[in-house]
């Protein structure tokens, strides 16, 4: 049941990221990530965190695809102009990079990790609770700073994003003030 | 009957070496982004995969970070995205090459 479970979205999960790289058009592009991140999120509940999958279901596809979506609308995107025209030599050097790193990786973990899961996950790992202690005691000032570099971010995000007005004073971060605006 | 972990390990590499093609060969800047996403939950995925195999809560609770490291950077990225569309008119990481070589 799990095997049968693991296969169909760890299928999923490959063919909709490998749309997500190939696909010309950013709109199809993230709607194959959502695809991507809903399989993932099936493989971390049966792997024994259902929270965290739905912290992705939520987070991921609640939060960041539907910021992706938005800017894709508002900067109406198209197509992508530039592909990799007399770019052919990088396009099969990543290609082989890439080949070549995933068998390494590949490799590595099939001669380290092949202890088999033993039984199901066990009940403390599953548990709420457990995970709800670890994380407010053991990692509890990474977790407030985690918070500060959210708030950091939004207001980074607001100030870099924010439209400069002709007769505004800038504040050193935005463009300094055209010559040309004085007469 | 049970997938062993080392499975979800070698899911998780593809999944970041697909990621990794797209991050590298992608010209468009939104796509390059949505390829690093994809890297992400590759990475997410073995440290899930670790947590189930030794049974600890620590995985988890990094996943939880990396995904808040995520949210805050596809934030501010997307905002930079907007702001060179402002000057630049494109997106199109050819032709942004102002600090190139």
């Amino acid at each position: 049941m799990e095997l049968l479970a693991f296969l169909i979205f760890a299928f999923l999960a490959v063919a909709s990221a490998l749309v997500v790289v190939a696909h010309k058009n950013p709109v199809y592009s993230t709607m194959a990530l959502v695809v991507t991140l809903f399989s993932v999120a099936v493989l971390f509940v049966l792997l024994g965190s259902p929270f965290i999958g739905v912290l992705q279901v939520l987070i991921y596809t609640g939060a960041i695809v539907v910021l992706f979506l938005f800017v894709i609308m508002l900067l109406n995107i198209g197509r992508e102009e530039s592909q990799l025209a007399g770019h052919k030599p990088q396009f099969f050097a990543s290609i082989l990079g890439a080949i070549v790193f995933g068998g390494l990786v590949i490799f590595t973990l099939l001669n380290v990790a092949t202890t088999p899961a033993p039984g199901g996950p066990s009940t403390e790992l599953v548990s709420l609770e457990g995970l709800a202690n670890t994380l407010f005691k053991e990692y509890l000032l990474p977790f407030e700073i985690i918070g500060l570099l959210l708030l950091v971010a939004v207001i980074g995000a607001t100030v870099a994003a924010r439209r400069t007005q002709p007769g505004e004073s800038t504040t050193g971060v935005a463009e300094p003030p055209k010559e040309e605006a004085q007469p | 009957m049970n997938v062993p972990v080392s499975w979800y390990l070698v899911l998780a590499a593809v999944l970041f070496a697909i990621g990794t093609v797209g991050a590298l060969t992608r010209r468009n800047g939104i796509s390059i982004f949505l390829s690093i996403e994809v890297m992400l939950n590759g990475a997410n995925l073995t440290l899930i995969a670790y947590a189930r195999q030794f049974e600890s809560h620590v995985g988890q609770v990094i996943v939880f970070f990396v995904m808040a490291v995520a949210a805050a950077e596809a934030a501010l990225g997307l905002a930079l995205f907007i702001a060179v569309f402002r000057q630049r008119h494109t997106i199109d990481l050819n032709r942004i090459n102002l600090l190139r070589y």
